[in-house]
């Protein structure tokens, strides 16, 4: 077991390095020379840029450039940015609770209806309901999530005026942050209508959010079911005179979840990349909409530790995700050590 | 080969070809014609865009501005779908829009197939160090979020239609090198490429007339969903403001030029929306049925 957590941490590491390469060399990339492009069209005098480039460290070799950055990137400082000279990682985590709330209440939505609904259809292959999830599901994997967010704005807040168009809770309350998760610390307060304008912002972004992953995890359910039903131990149950209900939830369903649980784990990517569009349509204070706003306004500092830092968060997921799957199915963990 | 021949009807005077076998096997499969019928109607009003849209893409009309679609109070059939912000005809756009999106899905995966199997085929023939960094890269690649990945590059390439598709390329080119290589590795080991090699074949030749046929199927499949992927992505980074620039009629752009009319005008926002579904589906339910009609082991 201690071999397969190493041989699993190790390989980690590589692809670490690889993406502060990445994240040092794109921002090199940029054409022209940085210190002009960050002062834009207003042009800079020789002397100040002589000083910034000092400042920056850019008149240093490249490599060893890299060694600073790297060991600076392992004490936690993604430099600052360039707008607000606010520290990179602290405007991160101020807004990362915002976008985990969102992603995790998203994949909340997607596993409460996508599971149900892709054992039903299982259970009931070839019926109306089958046909239906799955056409459901193709649509919901083929949906630009950026326009399915405008129609529901559309139906549910231009038309019916049942939620709020954009933010996070209405200006009126003012929640004290404890935990950073608005649902959790607007309960925690006094105020009652807190709570319920709290869950009214996030009712559209979450399931703007969760549509992708709703599709695919209904989807999978439903083969990963599929393929369950059809084993001898499925037949042995049944024999035994289990009831119907019995079979499904307790014999297959155990058995179908680790393909889903494996699916679950691949979709914190597809979460982030969701939230980038989310976030800017509702104006949801998180990282999605920061780096956007870091893009416009050619924050490279911003745009550099945002994209090392949501690459690591997906490592790490990606990393539980293996270890977590290796304990369940000891075939996995012999079979790579 | 032969279980080709072996599941072809006796009745059957001489085994179908495989063009015929593999047609039987797509037509059985109702969503995936759909959705190749639908991908054939796309294709033509890209081509006949001139013949078929009213207007020209970016004619402006000072009368109608924001003008409501033909069956709304207010709308005309001079206008089917409406008029924009700036009074062009929303239905001619679309139409041209065809082709922005089409050419995008195209030549991204035209772009990331060429690169990928030619990355795929050196890692899977080169082996050691050279097969390493290669996956590496393919594994951070592929480990970053996809669209985060995608307008980061924009933003250091600067916005515009090519580096849009250029980062898009980039995204999904991981998928086409691990397919390739895995195919190479398995196929290296069969008997034919040992003879081939016994037979004095260089490393070219096994390459690319022994090996790559053999991995054809999985690349088709994989290519014609990638189309999907790079038209839902080019669209989301026109939406960003990072894709085809105003006043292009990419459908993306022209739902982020839509945005800000959402309260007042549904149809500015929902026929480009409706237009990128619709394709994106088709193109998702006919790499379906691909894989289907090409691999039957899949099948299940």
């Amino acid at each position: 077991m201690l071999r397969f957590l190493l041989s699993r941490i190790t390989l980690v590491i590589p692809t670490f390095i690889g993406m502060t390469l990445l994240a040092f060399f794109l921002i090199r990339i940029v054409p022209g020379d940085p210190i002009e492009t960050m002062a834009g069209e207003r042009g800079i005098d020789a002397a100040r840029h002589e000083a910034l480039l000092k400042e920056y460290g850019l008149d240093r070799p490249v490599l060893v450039q890299y060694g600073i950055y790297i060991g600076r990137v392992l004490h936690g400082d993604l430099g600052k940015s360039m707008i607000t000279q606010e520290p990179v990682a602290r405007e991160f985590f101020t807004l990362f609770p915002a976008t985990i709330e969102l992603a995790v209440c998203a994949i909340l939505f997607a596993l409460l209806l996508g599971i149900p609904a892709g054992m039903i259809a299982a259970v009931r292959r070839n019926s109306v309901f089958d046909h239906g999830v799955m056409g459901v599901s193709l649509t919901g994997y083929s949906m630009p999530i950026f326009w399915w967010g405008l129609l529901l704005i559309l139906l549910f807040s231009v038309q019916l005026g049942w939620t709020p168009v954009s933010g996070r809770i209405a200006v009126l309350y003012d929640v004290p942050p404890v935990t950073g998760f608005l649902l959790i610390d607007s309960l925690m307060s006094d105020d009652k209508g807190a709570f319920k304008s709290a869950l009214s912002h996030l009712i559209l972004p979450m399931i703007v959010l969760g549509t992708n992953p709703l599709a695919i995890i209904a989807r999978m359910t439903r083969s990963a079911m599929l393929e369950v039903l059809g084993e001898d131990y499925i037949r042995t149950a049944r024999a035994k005179g289990l009831s119907n209900i019995r079979v499904i939830a307790l014999h297959a369903f155990r058995n179908a979840l680790i393909p889903v649980i494996t699916v679950i784990g691949l979709q914190v990517g597809v979460l982030f990349t969701g939230a980038i569009l989310t976030e800017t349509i509702f104006s949801w204070p998180g990282v999605g909409k920061w780096l956007i706003e870091a893009i416009n306004r050619r924050d490279y500092p911003v745009l550099q530790g945002g994209l090392l830092m949501l690459g690591v968060v997906v490592m790490m997921v990606n990393l539980l995700v293996d270890v977590t799957y290796g304990i369940i199915n000891p075939r996995i963990r012999r079979s790579s050590s | 080969m032969t279980t080709e021949t072996i599941t072809a009807p006796p009745a059957a005077a001489a085994p179908p070809g495989p063009l015929r076998e593999f047609w039987g096997y797509f037509r059985a499969n109702h969503g995936a014609v759909g959705g190749l019928v639908v991908v054939i109607v796309v294709l033509l009003m890209a081509a006949f865009a001139d013949v078929l849209a009213p207007y020209p893409p970016n004619l402006t009309n000072n009368a109608v501005f924001l003008q409501p679609p033909a069956w709304q109070t207010g709308g005309s059939w001079a206008y089917p779908l409406g008029t924009d912000a700036i009074g062009r005809d929303i239905l001619s756009r679309l139409i041209y829009g065809a082709r922005l999106s089409l050419l995008i899905g195209l030549a991204v995966v035209a772009l990331s197939i060429v690169v990928g199997i030619a990355l795929g085929l050196v890692a899977g023939f080169a082996r050691g160090i050279t097969e390493i960094a290669i996956m590496r890269l393919m594994d951070i690649i592929l480990t970053l979020p996809s669209l985060l990945l995608a307008i980061v590059i924009v933003a250091i390439l600067g916005p515009g239609l090519m580096n849009a598709m250029l980062a898009v390329a980039v995204v999904i080119l991981p998928h086409y090198v691990r397919l390739t290589r895995a195919a190479v590795i398995t196929e290296t080991s069969k008997d034919y490429v040992t003879a081939a090699r016994a037979n004095g074949a260089g490393v070219f030749r096994l390459m690319f007339s022994e090996v790559l046929p053999n991995c054809a199927a999985p690349l088709i499949v994989q290519a014609s969903l990638g189309v999907s992927t790079a038209i839902l992505d080019a669209a989301a980074l026109g939406f960003l403001g990072l894709g085809a620039q105003p006043p292009a009629s990419e459908w993306g752009t022209m739902l982020a030029d839509a945005r800000e009319f959402v309260l007042r005008a549904w149809w500015v926002v929902t026929f480009p929306g409706l237009m990128i579904l619709i394709t994106v589906l088709a193109f998702n339910l006919l790499g379906d049925g691909l894989r289907d009609a090409l691999d039957p082991k899949l099948k299940r």
